[in-house]
């Protein structure tokens, strides 16, 4: 028996030693990103200015006198990212009401495995479709001379966040206990009435997060934007041709040369500390979750 | 619980980063470019018997406009050296020109001259030329557009159709992203340097003829070698965008295919015949056959 046990400590701190490791080399990632992003993207921040950088209108790269403003990008991201939340959310969060109380069996397991499937289409596919299909149709439409604007992105965008925010909505409305529903229903409101105002409010730190999510894969995405915006750097407004953070990145880094390369890495060191903001207020908005799961 | 270590480990990780940074951040300019420029080494076909006695691998790295041309060339090569395997990695001018600087690759491709400040330990030399046609949807009535008018457009001086000649409608003007070897070479000769007005930037040619090919009201350029039928090539001051007119020097839009070598780094031998082999005039029924001008005749 004792040398059984002896043998299973062993087991147990090689085991634990290589969960270890494992937990380790995600922070090492981290780590390495992070260091090489700053070290990377620190310096053409100090030649171009600080200010200059992050509040110029101007980012012409390649100019005999270089401006690198990326506040285009910058409002692009945000209007966009914020535009595709406007319309992911009601019809997402409405889903997702749908999905959790109301549906039957058979049509919730039709439109989840629908929405998995949303989720799982390469956002390639989702530029393509918007190149040939929603720009063409906005052009049409708007009677534009072009339909690669902010607006076309601002739809694909809203299409692309929606299965993040149905099933995370989703599994927080499924996780409300039944006592609360019951309750309501006990004290006379109508099953409507119920689910708006009793369940969604319980469930709204999982709303606010899956809002949170869709913010973060909004402003990360670049393949099915740059298909579709037009990626010219204009300030933006809702029919301009306009470049997203991402996609600064991605359309010059191919020709690229001496600042104009080192802003480019500049650019995706402001996009990480887009998202690592997104990732603490996730956080915070977790923690603040209180009563219920 | 697990929430507020994560924070912890967050902060922690950006405390670090920045902490490395202070120590790095003096030596780091080019710690930015380590670029997945290198070629791969495919191992080189050995199984058939080589009939000459050059072996190994040729890389290549740069201009996205010069694949026509390099994949010809190399394939032409490949069949003559049976050892020798040539990569061509198309990444673009810029990257193709830092990859023969940093010694990742063997032959630089560019498709503009080299600038000032990359000219320093590199050499280029000029195997073609290469006409920017300047393309509209067939569905429009313009045939012809002046350099002027063409400079005028862009720079949104021109903004319907109808001044030109054509029908009622707004045009919309399509280009290619900074750093691209056709936007350089256009809006130099296009005398359009920094002032375009673009509706949409493009990264590809490809890109630039789908787009055009879709819109009734586009006007773009591209390659004299990727034109096809979707497409309308206009003529340029009454000339029309050939091989002929390109050599003769009567079309204006055309630049250089340069090839670019470090001259601090020995090419091998195969790299070095695979260099002779693109400079000579044995490449140029190739070259025109991928659409470029050949120079060595």
């Amino acid at each position: 028996m004792e040398e059984v046990k002896k043998i299973g400590h062993t087991g147990e701190k090689v085991a634990h030693g290589i969960f270890f490791v494992c937990g380790m080399v995600a922070i090492a990632f981290v780590l390495f990103i992070t260091v090489f992003l700053v070290i990377s993207g620190v310096p053409a921040i100090g030649k171009i200015g600080i200010t200059d950088f992050l509040f110029g209108t101007v980012w012409a790269s390649t100019a005999a006198e270089p401006k690198f403003g990326i506040l285009p990008f910058i409002l692009t991201s945000v209007y966009g990212t914020f535009g595709a939340i406007l319309i992911a959310v009601p019809i997402g969060l409405l889903c997702a009401i749908y999905l959790s109380k109301f549906a039957g069996n058979k049509a919730a397991a039709m439109i989840r495995s629908a929405v998995e499937l949303l989720a799982g289409i390469p956002s390639v596919v989702y530029g393509l479709v918007g190149m040939i299909v929603v720009v063409p149709w906005v052009r049409e439409t708007f009677n534009l001379p072009d339909g690669a604007n902010l607006f076309s992105a601002i739809i694909v965008l809203s299409v692309m966040v929606l299965p993040n925010v149905i099933s995370v909505s989703e599994t927080s409305l499924d996780a409300v206990p039944k006592e609360y529903e019951e309750a309501s229903l006990a004290l006379g409101a109508n099953y409507t009435e119920t689910v708006f105002k009793v369940s969604v409010h319980a469930a709204r730190s999982g709303i606010a997060s899956a809002v949170v999510l869709g913010v973060g894969r909004a402003i990360g995405e670049a393949m099915a934007v740059m298909m579709v915006a037009g990626n010219v750097a204009n300030m933006p407004s809702l029919f301009t041709s306009v470049r997203f953070l991402t996609t600064a990145v991605v359309s010059e880094m191919s020709y690229a040369s001496g600042l104009q390369r080192e802003a480019l890495f500049s650019i995706a060191l402001v996009l990480f500390i887009f998202i690592i903001i997104i990732t603490l207020l996730l956080n915070f908005v977790f923690k603040k979750k209180g009563d219920v799961a | 619980m697990k929430n507020s270590k994560f924070a912890v480990v967050l902060a922690g990780v950006l405390g670090a980063a920045m902490v490395m940074t202070g120590c790095g951040s003096s030596s780091s300019s080019s710690s930015a470019s380590s670029s997945s420029a290198e070629t791969e080494a495919a191992s080189s076909s050995s199984s058939s018997s080589a009939s000459s006695d050059l072996s190994g691998t040729v890389g290549t790295d740069g201009s996205t406009s010069m694949e026509k041309v390099i994949q010809l060339l190399s394939e032409q090569f490949q069949n003559d050296n049976p050892g020798v395997t040539v990569t061509y990695n198309p990444t673009g001018s810029s990257s193709g020109i830092t990859a023969v600087k940093e010694g990742s690759t063997d032959i630089g491709l560019a498709s503009r001259d080299l600038k000032d400040d990359e000219k320093e330990g590199l050499t280029q030399t000029t195997i073609a030329l290469d006409g920017i046609a300047v393309i509209v949807n067939p569905e429009n009535g313009v045939e012809d557009l002046s350099l002027e008018q063409i400079k005028q457009i862009y720079t949104g001086e021109i903004t319907n159709w109808s001044e030109v000649g054509g029908n009622d409608g707004e045009i919309v003007c399509i280009g290619r992203e900074a750093g691209s070897g056709t936007r350089d070479g256009f809006e130099s000769i296009t005398d359009t340097k920094d002032a375009c007005k673009l509706s949409q930037e493009l990264t590809s040619t490809g890109d630039v003829i789908q787009t055009v090919a879709g819109n009734p009201n586009a006007i773009g350029y591209a390659s004299l070698a990727s034109l096809n039928d979707t497409i309308k090539a206009v003529t340029v001051e009454g000339v029309e965008c050939t091989e002929d007119t390109v050599l003769d020097g009567s079309y204006k839009i055309q630049r250089n295919f340069n090839v670019i070598t470090n001259d601090s780094k020995e090419l091998s031998p195969a790299a070095q015949a695979f260099f002779d082999y693109i400079t000579s005039a044995d490449a140029a029924d190739l070259i025109s056959k991928a659409g470029a001008v050949p120079v060595n005749k």
